[in-house]
Formats: C-alpha cells, structure tokens, sequence
C-alpha cells in the first residue's frame, strides 16, 4: 500500500497504517493526505478506507440507530481516558460499539467469535475478547484499545517493538497482538518462548509472523523492564 | 442477534426476582459461549440479566479445613492463578489454564463454565437440520456425520455429543459441590450429580433448573490433591479442545502403593466423566505402568467408537497411564 516512489519507508508508523495498526488518528491523517497526493492512492483509497472517520472526540454521545428493538440502554464507560455516554441496543457487542459507533477502527473485527483475538482490548487492565462482550456490560469501565496506547507521537514500547521486528505482515491481527503483548507483559507471562507462545495463543496470525512476533515481544519485555 | 431485554443486578435475590416469570431469559456472565451461541442464533432468550455486578467473585478457605469456595462469577483466570487453587487443587489450575486463551478465560465465570454447551458442530450451526440437543426429535446428525470429537462412553442413540468444560473435569476428580439458589432457597448438588448423560434427553445438559442461579462451587478438603495434575491432549499445542483429557490425583504410602485416587476424564461423553472402574482397580495396588493400564483398560471395556472417533478409545487408555505416571513423579 506504501507507495514506493515516495521512497520513504522508514521505521515511522505512518507508511504502515491503513488499517489503523497504530491507532492514532493524528498519524492515519497524515497518512490519508500522503496516499491522496499519489496517482496510486487516489484510486485505492476510498475502497479500502470506507467513508470518512469521525474523530471520535467529536462524537461523545452518540445515537442509537438501531430501532424497534428491545430497547435500548445507555451505558458510560471510559475509551483511552476519554468519557464516553452511548445509547445502543443491547445486542451491540463492544467491538462493534467502538467501530461502527466511536470509530475507533483500530480494534478488528476477525472471526467475531472469540476464536482469533484480532478485537483484543484491555477492560480495566484486562485483556478481552470484544467481539464477545456486550457494550452494555461495560458500564463505569475504563478501556484502552489500540489508539490508547501512544503518547501523542510516541509510541508504545511494544508497538515500537513490532516495527523494529516486522511483527506482522498484512497487519490485520496486529492491533490485537500489541493490546495482547501490553497485558501479557504486566501478567509477567513472558518468562520464556514457551511461555510467550502459550500465553499469545489467543492472537491468531494467518500470515504467520509468529516469529517476528515473538522477538518483538521478548525485545518490548526487555525495554518495559528497562 | 434476536432482540432481547437487558437488565442488571446487584446480588442474588435480585437476579432470581429479575428472572422469575421469564422462561425465556438467561442469567449472562462472561458471555464468551452465551454470546457466541446468540449470534449463531443457537441461544435465543429474550431477556439477559447481568449478574457480573453480583459479589459472588470470592475465592475463599471454608472454616474447619473443610475446603475452599469459589464464587460462580470468579473469573477462570482468577481462580487459575490463585495461591489457594494452584497449592491444594494444582489439577483445578492445570485445567484452567489448558482451556480457551488468557482473554476467554479474563472474561470467564465459573457458573458459566459449569453450563458451557457442547461444541459439537450439529449443535452449534442450526444449518443443521438435526440435532437432538438443539430441537428435541430431530435426529442427530453426528451418529452418522463427522465424529471425530464425539463422545465413546455414557452415549445414546439420540445424542453423542461430548462436554466441553476443562475445568468441569478436575472438579469431577476433587468430587465439588454446586451450590445453586432458587426461589426456595439454597441447596448442594453433588458434582457427579450436576451434569447429566444424554438418554432420552440431550436437550438437558444440567440438573439445574430454570429458576436457580448457581452461586459457587465447593472444593472439599482433599490433602492428598496437592498431588494431582491435568493432561490434555488436543489437535494443537494450545487454544483447542480437548480430545482426551485426563485430571488425577494420588495418594501414594510410602512403598508406593495406591492409597486413594481420584479419576476423572474430558472429551469422551456428554458430562465430565469420573473413572469409578479405574479407581477401582487402583487402590491397594503398586503405582506402576502394568498397574495404571489395567485400570485404563477397565474404565474403557465399555467404550464405544463410530467412524472417525475410534482412535479416542486408546488415546484415552494412553493418556490415563501417562497422566497417573506423571503425578507418581510429583515429589
């Protein structure tokens, strides 16, 4: 998708986002208006991109849309440090409360069933499947996805760690991968490979990065001890 | 997703009042299998009654050594790497931690893990048109479809699916007490007495009914289940279901010989299913290989396999001898 005339692939997070591995929104803009000044991006990115995201800041209540449902509830949670009131209806799963409500994109919707960890998100400091969880449980939590973790330009340990290891190759997983490592690492399960390996299961990854992801792991350990 | 009323409770009574009067509406915790099963339009109710608030998370010694309660909302990652559960119940631990992903078992309950359905794919995809489990009189379509993870003990002909649960194993094994509330009040149901075979049934996974809520499990003081241990063994190294498993704990003199022992195997029927016939032949004997596969071969005499889940029958015997030599080895 980096177009390669620009030649500047460098180890910044902006030539690998399109699919909001990074999560910061500031870093998907730059990376949209780099993609509409190519020929190559013009043709490619509303397909791939979808309508426009609205920054989810200027959304803090959102409406529900679905109706003539069982009702609908409001539930208040807290989304990488930010308030957030929505009105769905129950059946709205988290993941799909943070994409298609928030537009916090970055989370992925895999399987949609608990069996490839690519919508992990932490709850509370807990790692969790969001394609499983129902918004409305979270009432009074605090959240963190993908577009929590940097710190304004600086990123994560471990999202840092993964570029520097080439830990994905279509990316897709990758949002969970990273929120999976940064709950991994403070679970102290990262002792060994074996115990990496075990405790990463949940995060499955079709293209078969897992040993890119393993040394990006064991490095981002090493600098979030550091 | 069928539409369904949601509300939320604050404790138990609550959550039974909640429910009384609503045949149709389930008491959600975790949601990982409950969820899963709505979106397949398996699992239709049209009320969930959040009992995740309810505070019936503890993990707690019972007075007088009588063991230790764990909540029905304990999560089963809490309960995995608990002091308590990973001293005196490592086989609970082992079990625990050989099921679903660190983010499954976050979410989790045990009240939820206990009621788990079975992943057997004609239940679980209503593409189906037969399944005994899921619309009574249909037919099953795994006595003559794909098998492979059915079961081959304590079947019927209306039903070959097998249980699930990890966890439900090493609690057969340590012989737990469900504690259940219902509108009349508490009482206990013995593990061995809490899942049910298939028989004519298989739409009845649990003797629990409608109306109560279970609201934790008792481990009872067992000392000799520090020696214990799980073995699993599944189609990848991790995040699978089980094949075979096996949960065991022992209790050796100091000539070796077999005190007591507690036996309980996964994957092969429709409940957890405790090896009285192997304990049997255990006790008073010498903890060797001749020893433990005699018992293998006592508990499996009465195994029947169908097309694809025959090679369970002797993966079970192998797997029962290498998880009794295994808590030999324990120190």
């Amino acid at each position: 998708m980096a177009d390669e005339s620009d030649g500047s692939f460098e180890s910044g997070a902006e030539e690998l986002d399109e699919l909001l591995i990074f999560g910061n929104p500031e870093t998907r803009r730059k990376f949209l208006k780099r993609m509409a000044a190519t020929s190559a991006g013009l043709a490619i990115t509303p397909t791939l991109l979808g309508p426009p995201a609205v920054e989810a800041s200027e959304r803090v209540i959102a409406r529900a849309t679905t109706s003539g449902t069982a009702g609908s509830v409001n539930v208040h949670f807290k989304i990488n440090g930010k308030d957030y009131t929505l009105e769905v209806d129950p059946r709205v799963t988290l993941l799909d409360a943070l994409r298609e409500r928030l537009h916090l994109t970055g989370s992925k919707k895999g399987c949609d069933h608990g069996q490839c960890g690519a919508c992990t998100v932490l709850v509370n400091g807990r790692r969790i499947n969001s394609c499983l969880s129902l918004a409305v449980t979270h009432e009074g939590d605090e959240i963190t996805t993908i577009e929590g973790l940097a710190r304004g330009d600086e990123l994560h340990p471990v999202q840092t760690a993964f570029i520097e290891h080439d830990g994905f190759q279509c990316g897709y997983c990758t949002p969970g991968q990273i929120c999976s490592t940064v709950a991994l690492l403070q679970e102290n399960h990262a002792n060994s490979d074996a115990e990496i390996r075990e405790w990463m299961s949940g995060n499955i990854c079709r293209c078969g990065a897992y040993p890119n992801i393993l040394a990006a792991i064991k490095d981002a350990k090493d600098k979030v001890r550091a | 997703m069928n539409p369904f009323s949601y509300s939320r409770v604050n404790d138990a009574d609550q959550a039974l009042a909640e429910l009384s009067g609503k045949p149709e509406g389930k008491f959600l915790g975790g949601g990982t299998n409950l969820v899963d099963l709505m979106k397949m339009g398996v699992e239709t109710p049209t009320q969930l009654i959040d009992i995740n608030r309810v505070p019936l998370a503890q993990i707690e010694e019972l007075p007088g050594g009588k063991g230790v309660r764990i909540g029905a909302v304990a999560r089963n990652s809490d309960v995995a790497e608990h002091d308590l559960i990973k001293t005196r119940y490592p086989v609970l631990s082992e079990a625990l931690l050989a099921g679903a992903s660190p983010q499954l078992r976050n979410m989790a309950t045990v009240g939820g893990n206990l009621l788990q359905r079975t992943r057997c794919y004609y239940f679980y995809d209503p593409a189906f048109p037969q399944c005994n489990k899921r619309n009574p009189g249909s037919g099953c379509g795994a006595l003559d479809g794909f098998n492979r993870i059915h079961a081959i003990l304590g079947q019927s002909e209306q039903c070959i699916a097998t249980h699930p649960s990890d966890m439900c194993v090493a609690m057969a094994a340590l012989e737990a007490v469900v504690r259940v509330r219902g509108p009349k009040g508490e009482r206990e149901i013995k593990f061995e007495d809490f899942h049910r075979l298939p028989g004519n049934t298989p739409e009845r996974d649990a003797n629990l009914a409608a109306d109560e809520l279970i609201v934790a499990v008792d481990l009872p003081g067992t000392p000799f289940a520090e020696r214990s241990h799980y073995l699993k063994v599944r189609d990848r190294a991790s995040y699978a279901f089980a094949l075979i498993s096996v949960a065991a704990a022992l209790d050796l003199d100091s000539s070796k010989k077999i005190k007591a022992v507690r036996l309980a195997l996964g994957g092969v029927a429709h409940k957890p299913w405790r090896a009285y016939k192997a304990e049997k032949e255990l006790v008073g004997k010498n903890a060797d290989e001749k020893t433990f596969r005699a018992a293998a071969e006592a508990e499996l005499a009465a195994a029947k396999g169908y097309k694809h889940n025959s090679f369970k029958i002797e993966l079970a015997k192998r797997a029962i001898v290498r998880a009794l030599t295994n808590v030999t080895a324990i120190a």
